[in-house]
C-alpha cells in the first residue's frame, strides 16, 4: 500500500515540477534585455501584453469563461493608476497596486452578472461592461476624454526613474510579470486550481463532491481582473500616458486570438503567443495597418475551420514534449 | 430517534406533470434501503430534490434531524449527503486520483487552498489511494478517466461519493451500463459499505435489489405506494400491478 | 418631448430591423453570429454606392440593398458558416470575429474610413409639424417602413407555412427534422432574410446611426443587447427591447448630454439582473 501512496505523491509532484525548458524560457526572457538594448520599450510592451493574456488564460483556459470584454479591467487598472498618481501619490509601484486593486473590485462586482446566464448573456455583458467603461472614460472630464491623461511617476523605489531608453520600464514589467506568473503557477497546481479544473470539466459533478462552484469562479475571475488591471497600470506607469485606446475592443479580441493560437490552459501559451503576435504585428504593420487586422481575421477563420481543438493540441503536445507545460 | 434522512410532503411539478407528489420518505440509520419503481416514476427527480439539484415546490428534507431544505448543493455534501449519478458524471481529463483526492480535500475544507501544492497534504493523498484500492482502481489511479472503460469509470463514480464520508449515500442505478461480468464488483463494493453509512439504492436490477435491500420503497407516478421489507413488497399486489409486464426477478 | 419620443421610436425600430435576423438565427441554430453587423454594413454601403455613385433613386435602392445583403448572406452561409454550426460557442465567437476583422479591414482599405452619407430625396428632407411636435419626414418614413416590415414578419411567422416550419424548427430542431422539415434549408432562407433586413437597416440607419467601417463593431453591443434582453423565442421580445433601447438612448443623449450610451448599458445591466434570461423568456433558457 505504501508503494501506491508513494506513487500518488509522485504523480502530483511530477506535474508541478519545474521543467528544464521553463528555466530556459525565463533565462532567455531576461537575456533579451541584454541582446536587444535598443528595443527595451518594445520588450516592455510585449511583457505587458503577456501579462494581460495570462490574465485571460486564468479565466478562459482554467475556468472556461469566455469574455469579450477583458480589456475593461486593463483599462480600469490603467486609469486608476493614472488618476491615483495625479491626485494622490506618484509612486509607480503603489500606482500598480492601486490599479490592480481597483480592477479586482470591478471584476468582483461584475462577476455576479457574468457567472449567471448563458454563454450569450456572458458575452454580451462582458462586451457591454467594457463598452460602458469606454463611454465613461470618453465623457467624463476628469478622465481626459479623447485626449487622455499624462502622468509623471516617481522613480521606482525612489532610485530608478523611467528613462527614455525604457530600461527601468522593461525591467519593472518583466519583474512584475515573473512574480505574477509564479503566483499563477502556484494557484494552478494547488487544490484550488484542481477544483477549478473540476468545475470546468463537469460543473454538476463538482457541486456533487462539495465544491462551492460559484464561489471558486468568482475568486478566479477577481484574480484575473487584478492581473489585467496590473498589466494596464504597468502600461500607464511605464509609458506615462493613458487614453481611450486602453479600453478599445481590439485589445480584448487580440488577447483572445493570442491565447487561442498560443494555447489556452498552459500558462506559457499566452506568453509565447504574445511574443510571436507582437513581433509579427510589428513587422506586418509597417506595410499597412489594415493589412495586419485583415490577416488576423483570416488566421482566426482558418484556425476555427481547421478545428481549433485539434490545432490547439499541437502546441499543447509540443509544450508537453519539450517539457514546457506550466500546468 | 431521528432518521438518517427524511422527507415530508416533498413536491415538485414540471408544468402540468407532478414528478414528486408529497413524498414522505424515511431512511433509518444504517439502512440498506432500495427505491424501486417503473420508468418515469420520479426516482431520479427525487434524488435531484434531495441533493439540491432541483428545488421543491413544497415540503421539507431533514438529514439526521437537521433541515437541509434550503441548503445549496455543496453544503449538503458537507453535511453528509452524497450521491452517484445514473450516467457517469466525471472529470474526463483528470485522473481518478486527482478526482478522489480533490473530493477528500474538499471534505476537509482544504479545497480552497491556493498557496500549497496539490498532494502536499499527504494524509489526503493516502486516503484517496486507499479509497481507490477499495473500489479496485489502485492500478488505474493515474490514468485519465476518459481512457478507462465504462465499467471502471463507474467505480470512480462510487469512489467520489464515498470520498465525502457520507452519512447517507444515494446510489442512482450504480450498475447501469456496466457489462455483465463487472456488475459483481459493484455489488461487492455496495455490500461491503460500513453500517455508519445509510444507503438508499435506486435500481432496476431486481437481483441486486433483493439481495441487497433490507427495506424497499416503491415509487409510482411520483408517489410512494408501498414501503417495507422485501418479502412484503414482493407479495404486494399494487406493486405487481404497477410493474405490469415486469417480473420481480430480472 | 414628443420629438424625442418619436426619434427614439425611429431609432428603436431601425435597431429592431437590424437585430431581428440575429435573434432568429440565434434561436434557430443556437449560433452566435457576431458578424451580423457586417451584413448591415454591406447593405448600407451598397445603398450608398447605388444612390451616390450610380444615381439610383433612393426608394429603389432600399430593396436593392436588402437583396445585396441577403445574397451576401446566402453566399457566406453556404460556404463558411455551414462548417461551424456544431462547434462550441467559443469557436463561433472566434470565427465570426475573424470575419468581422476581415470585412472591416477590407472596407477600410478599398473604400476608406470616412463616414458614408446617403443622399436623401427632397421629400424626405422636409420637417413636419404633427401634434405640436417637430418631426423629420425621414424619421416618419423610417418608422412607417419598419412598422410595415415588422407587421409582415409577425404575420408571416404566425400565419404562413414557412413560418410554422420555422417556429417548429426553433422550438425543437430534432423533432422538426423528424417531421420532415428541412431545417438546413430553413436556416439558409432565414439567414438570408435576416441578413437582408440587416442590410436594409444599415441603409435606413445611415442617416442617423452613421455608416463607416467601424459599424459592425460599434453596434455589436446594441444588437447583442436587443437579442439578449429581448430573447430569441419571439419577435415581440426583441421589438420591445429595441424600442426601449432606442428611446433610452435618444432621451439620454438629450436630457443628460454628458452620459451618452451610458444609460443604455445601465438599463441593460438592471434588466439582466432582474431577468438573466431576457424580458420575454421561455421557462427553459438555452
Amino acid at each position: 500500500m505504501s508503494a501506491a501512496v508513494e506513487a500518488g505523491f509522485a504523480h502530483f509532484r511530477r506535474r508541478a515540477a519545474w521543467r528544464p525548458l521553463e528555466y530556459a524560457f525565463w533565462i532567455a526572457v531576461v537575456a533579451s534585455l541584454l541582446v536587444f538594448p535598443r528595443r527595451l520599450s518594445f520588450i516592455n510592451e510585449v511583457a505587458i501584453l503577456g501579462l494581460f493574456v495570462l490574465s485571460l488564460d486564468l479565466i478562459l483556459g482554467f475556468a472556461g469563461i469566455v469574455s469579450l470584454g477583458h480589456v475593461a479591467f486593463f483599462g480600469v487598472g490603467a486609469y486608476a493608476a493614472a488618476l491615483f498618481g495625479l491626485a494622490v501619490f506618484a509612486d509607480p509601484l503603489v500606482g500598480v497596486l492601486v490599479g490592480g486593486a481597483t480592477a479586482a473590485l470591478v471584476g468582483f462586482a461584475s462577476s455576479f452578472l457574468i457567472l449567471r446566464g448563458s454563454d450569450l448573456t456572458r458575452l454580451m455583458i462582458t462586451l457591454g461592461v467594457a463598452s460602458l467603461l469606454y463611454e465613461l472614460a470618453n465623457r467624463l472630464s476628469w478622465t481626459g476624454g479623447a485626449n487622455g491623461l499624462n502622468l509623471a511617476p516617481d522613480p521606482v523605489f525612489g532610485i530608478w526613474s523611467f528613462d527614455l531608453f525604457g530600461r527601468t520600464a522593461a525591467i519593472a514589467s518583466l519583474a512584475v510579470l515573473f512574480l505574477l506568473f509564479l503566483l499563477a503557477r502556484r494557484i494552478v497546481h494547488s487544490p484550488f486550481g484542481l477544483s477549478l479544473r473540476a468545475v470546468t470539466e463537469n460543473r454538476l459533478r463538482a457541486g456533487a463532491i462539495g465544491i462551492p462552484t460559484h464561489r471558486r469562479l468568482v475568486a478566479i475571475y477577481t484574480v484575473s481582473a487584478a492581473y489585467a488591471g496590473i498589466a494596464g497600470a504597468l502600461l500607464a506607469e511605464t509609458t506615462q500616458f493613458v487614453s481611450l485606446d486602453l479600453l478599445a475592443f481590439h485589445r480584448s479580441a487580440d488577447a483572445l486570438v493570442v491565447l487561442v493560437l498560443g494555447g489556452a490552459g498552459t500558462l506559457y501559451g499566452g506568453l509565447v503567443g504574445a511574443i510571436v503576435f507582437r513581433v509579427l504585428q510589428d513587422v506586418v504593420s509597417d506595410l499597412t495597418p489594415q493589412y495586419w487586422e485583415f490577416w488576423v481575421g483570416v488566421v482566426l477563420v482558418l484556425v476555427v475551420l481547421a478545428g481549433r481543438e485539434r490545432l490547439a493540441r499541437i502546441p499543447a503536445n509540443l509544450y508537453r514534449r519539450l517539457g514546457l507545460e506550466g500546468a | 430517534m431521528a432518521a438518517a434522512l427524511e422527507t415530508v410532503g416533498l413536491t415538485r411539478r414540471f408544468g402540468g406533470i407532478v414528478a414528486a407528489n408529497a413524498i414522505a420518505l424515511r431512511v433509518e440509520e444504517g439502512a440498506r434501503q432500495a427505491l424501486i419503481g417503473p420508468n418515469g416514476a420520479g426516482k431520479t427527480t427525487l434524488i435531484n430534490l434531495l441533493t439540491g439539484v432541483l428545488r421543491p415546490d413544497a415540503g421539507r428534507i431533514a438529514l439526521a434531524g437537521r433541515d437541509i431544505s434550503a441548503m445549496p448543493r455543496h453544503r449538503r455534501v458537507k453535511a453528509g449527503l452524497a450521491r452517484t449519478f445514473q450516467i457517469n458524471q466525471l472529470f474526463p481529463q483528470l485522473t481518478p486520483l486527482d478526482a478522489v483526492y480533490l473530493a477528500v480535500a474538499e471534505r476537509d475544507g482544504a479545497g480552497a487552498r491556493w498557496w500549497r501544492r496539490s498532494g502536499d497534504d499527504r494524509q489526503h493523498v493516502a486516503e484517496a489511494e486507499a479509497l481507490l484500492a477499495t473500489v479496485g482502481l489502485a492500478d488505474a489511479a493515474t490514468t485519465p478517466v476518459h481512457v478507462l472503460p465504462y465499467g471502471r469509470q463507474r467505480l470512480v463514480e462510487i469512489a467520489l461519493a464515498l470520498a465525502a464520508r457520507p452519512r447517507v449515500l444515494l446510489l442512482d442505478e450504480p450498475a447501469a451500463g456496466v457489462p455483465e461480468g463487472e456488475r459483481e464488483d459493484i455489488l461487492r463494493i455496495v455490500s461491503a459499505l460500513p453500517r455508519e453509512v445509510s444507503v438508499l439504492l435506486i435500481e432496476h436490477d431486481m437481483d441486486l435489489v433483493f439481495s441487497f435491500a433490507e427495506r424497499i420503497t416503491v415509487l409510482v407516478d411520483g408517489a410512494v405506494i408501498a414501503d417495507g421489507p422485501p418479502a412484503e413488497i414482493a407479495a404486494d399486489r399494487r406493486v405487481r400491478a404497477a410493474y405490469l409486464g415486469e417480473e420481480p426477478h430480472g | 418631448m414628443l420629438t424625442i419620443l418619436f426619434d427614439g421610436i425611429a431609432y428603436g425600430m431601425v435597431l429592431f430591423i437590424l437585430a431581428v435576423g440575429l435573434s432568429v438565427t440565434l434561436g434557430l441554430m443556437n449560433f452566435i453570429n457576431l458578424a451580423h453587423g457586417v451584413f448591415a454594413m454591406a447593405g448600407g454601403y451598397a445603398g450608398a454606392m447605388l444612390v451616390n455613385r450610380a444615381g439610383v433613386p433612393f426608394l429603389l435602392a432600399l430593396p436593392l440593398a436588402f437583396l445585396a445583403a441577403a445574397l451576401l448572406g446566402v453566399l457566406v452561409e453556404r460556404t463558411l458558416y455551414v462548417h461551424v454550426y456544431r462547434r462550441s460557442h467559443l469557436d463561433q465567437v472566434l470565427f465570426t470575429i475573424g470575419l468581422v476583422f476581415m470585412a472591416v479591414a477590407a472596407v477600410d482599405y478599398f473604400i476608406g474610413s470616412s463616414q458614408q452619407f446617403i443622399a436623401l430625396p427632397d421629400f424626405l428632407r422636409a420637417r413636419l409639424e404633427i401634434l405640436g411636435g417637430n418631426i423629420g419626414a425621414y424619421r416618419l418614413f423610417v418608422v412607417a417602413v419598419c412598422a410595415v416590415i415588422a407587421t409582415l414578419l409577425q404575420v408571416g411567422l404566425s400565419s404562413s407555412r414557412f413560418g410554422a416550419r420555422l417556429r417548429a424548427a426553433v422550438d425543437n430542431g430534432r423533432v422538426a427534422r423528424g417531421l420532415g422539415i428541412n431545417v438546413g434549408r430553413i436556416f439558409t432562407a432565414t439567414f438570408a432574410v435576416g441578413s437582408g433586413l440587416a442590410g436594409l437597416g444599415g441603409m435606413l440607419g445611415a442617416e442617423f446611426l452613421g455608416l463607416d467601417p467601424s459599424f459592425p463593431l460599434k453596434f455589436l453591443v446594441y444588437f447583442l443587447i436587443v437579442v439578449t434582453v429581448g430573447g430569441t423565442s419571439s419577435l415581440t421580445g426583441p421589438f420591445l427591447a429595441a424600442i426601449i433601447l432606442g428611446i433610452a438612448d435618444v432621451a439620454g443623449k438629450y436630457y443628460l448630454p454628458g452620459t451618452g450610451p451610458f444609460i443604455i448599458y445601465a438599463v441593460m445591466v438592471v434588466i439582466l439582473i432582474v431577468r438573466p434570461y431576457g424580458l420575454v423568456a421561455r421557462s427553459e433558457a438555452r
